[in-house]
């Protein structure tokens, strides 16, 4: 049974945001007590979304939520958005793959730095990312 | 009138105990060795009194009330503390049966002339405790993962020992398969002791690696590539034939790494990065 | 506006970056970096990146873009002071840097420089006579 023992949401609006939703990020893992390499690989994991959410959508919200499952415990994060949406999923998954000017590296990569990863959206409707990362994962 | 179970177990609490006493003493798979008399009575008579205190005629049926909280709690810790001591799970699991036993042949004793009730009770104390059995078992298994578990990042600890073998030449032999969990410590304690002790070359040995499949190659690649973003060289060593055979034919490159056979000849290698030369000494050879 | 100081070193330019960078100021430095290697002509620019704690794919790519802008000018870029934790990370993303010169620390980048730089001289002075 997953438990959610804390949250805390802000808005993502401008270039900006970016440092502060990181920072927020990091705040939250010292807290729980994760290891350096694991809070640096959520914070990064964290920065290519908010920054996908301002490069496609313009805007969009992260929730950071603590969460408990037994004895692990770990961080979750949502990041929505109202944008165009992503019409092939798969594809948008695959290494070197990108819409925009990017390296391609964005989703699959961000995959890869976290234990959980999904996605869900529809096209003119918007995206909800949701990642995961236990403490000790 | 219905016999209330509450009621007898509450009233012949003692009784319950020294028969149960009684035949975990009997019993041959006791463990003095590992507990003594006095605490096992302590233990059981714990148990006995969060059973009399919680069970009523109704819930005797209902294994999921909140009721039995505490004698689940109970239960929890006894076999928790088993699992940690050293217990097997038969000699786990025989407490709460003896338990059992002892709770049947109460009932036979106080309602011998009433066969079916006798029977109807025997029934639903059989289901409770053979749940209460089963919780057991699952607490008895989780406490011996937690071992596991302990164990595991334990060997993982000694088993990724970084080496300053020179001045700025740091060796890692690693032993055992490479998993993606695995490399993650090797990586961390690699590039840690890099940063500590401001090395620029590192060796990488893998004789004590016992096959290497695309995955293993992949992670070793990774190893490398962390090392020189780092800023410092990685050599891999201790590559057997049998390695190198699998590895052309898995199609793995190893190209942009430097590999060397042995140990030997990869710090030969490093010594020559940094431009020093072992010589024998003039003395020496003055002896002979 | 945040800027990060360019500072010249003989030859070589050295940047040291203290903050988290967003996405303006990587860019703008990306830009003053070129802009400055192509004014001083300088054969070299260090990177010393101890002090971040977070490289994405974004930073990721300004840097191996500095890389490559700089050696189609003639100079060499050497990252320095990588921290571990931004090293396991930025692999398991997928960017290796290929191209992109690094160093432990301020000192040995320095020192790399000036191997570099030395070994141009002497092609440049005796084009027959083979170094490597």
């Amino acid at each position: 049974m997953l438990m959610t023992l804390s949250k805390d949401s802000m808005s993502i609006t401008r270039e900006q945001d970016v440092v502060p939703c990181r920072n927020r990020v990091k705040e939250v893992a010292v807290k729980i007590g994760m290891g350096i390499v694991n809070q640096t690989k959520l914070v990064t994991a964290a920065s290519e979304l908010v920054r996908n959410i301002l490069r496609y959508a313009d805007s969009g919200e992260v929730l950071i939520e603590v969460v408990s499952k037994g004895r692990e415990s770990g961080i979750r994060l949502t990041f929505s958005d109202k944008g165009p949406g992503i019409a092939d999923i798969n594809l948008a998954m695959q290494d070197g793959y990108s819409t925009g000017r990017s390296l391609g590296l964005g989703l699959p990569g961000t995959k890869r730095l976290v234990n959980e990863f999904d996605i869900k959206s529809t096209v003119g409707q918007g995206t909800v990312v949701t990642i995961l990362k236990w403490k000790n994962g | 009138m219905a016999t209330s179970i509450s009621q007898l177990l509450k009233n012949n609490k003692s009784t319950l105990l020294d028969g149960w006493i009684q035949k975990q003493l009997t019993n041959e798979s006791l463990r003095d060795d590992l507990m003594t008399n006095d605490e096992l009575r302590t233990q059981s008579e714990e148990l006995v009194n969060a059973l009399a205190k919680s069970l009523t005629d109704e819930n005797i049926t209902q294994v999921d009330s909140s009721d039995f909280d505490e004698v689940f709690e109970i239960l929890s810790t006894i076999s928790m503390s088993r699992a940690r001591q050293g217990f097997s799970p038969r000699e786990t699991g025989l407490y709460i049966f003896s338990l059992k036993e002892a709770l049947i042949d109460l009932l036979q004793q106080k309602l011998s002339e009433n066969p079916t009730e006798l029977f109807e009770l025997s029934q639903k104390l059989n289901r409770l405790l053979d749940n209460f059995g089963v919780l057991t078992f699952e607490t008895f298994i989780k406490g011996r993962e937690d071992v596991i578990l302990r164990q595991t990042e334990e060997i993982s600890d000694i088993s990724t020992p970084v080496i300053q073998i020179w001045d700025g030449i740091l060796a890692l032999p690693i032993i055992g398969t490479l998993d993606s969990s695995r490399t993650q410590v090797v990586m961390e304690n690699l590039l840690q002791k890099i940063v500590d002790t401001g090395s620029s070359i590192a060796i990488l040995d893998i004789s004590g690696v016992p096959a290497v499949d695309s995955l293993v190659a992949q992670h070793l690649i990774k190893t490398v590539s962390a090392t020189r973003l780092m800023g410092a060289d990685c050599i891999i060593s201790g590559i057997r034939p049998e390695i190198a055979q699998t590895v052309v034919h898995l199609g793995i490159d190893l190209s942009n790494i430097i590999t060397k056979a042995t140990m030997a000849s990869a710090l030969k290698h490093a010594f020559s990065m940094h431009r020093l030369a072992v010589k024998r000494h003039e003395t020496e050879k003055k002896g002979f | 506006m945040d800027k990060i100081p360019i500072l010249r070193m003989g030859p070589f330019l050295l940047v040291t970056i203290q903050i988290d960078l967003y996405d303006r100021l990587a860019l703008n430095l990306e830009t003053d970096l070129i802009n400055m290697v192509h004014k001083t002509g300088a054969r070299g620019v260090l990177i010393d990146i101890s002090a971040v704690s977070i490289v994405d794919s974004f930073m990721g790519r300004i840097l191996g873009n500095i890389a490559s802008m700089t050696r189609v000018l003639d100079a060499e870029t050497v990252v320095v002071g990588m921290q571990p934790a931004v090293a396991i990370t930025l692999i398991e993303l997928g960017l290796s840097l290929h191209g992109v010169h690094t160093a432990l620390d301020v000192e040995r980048g320095m020192a790399l420089l000036q191997t570099k730089h030395s070994l141009d001289d002497e092609m440049a002075g005796d084009d027959a006579d083979d170094t490597e």
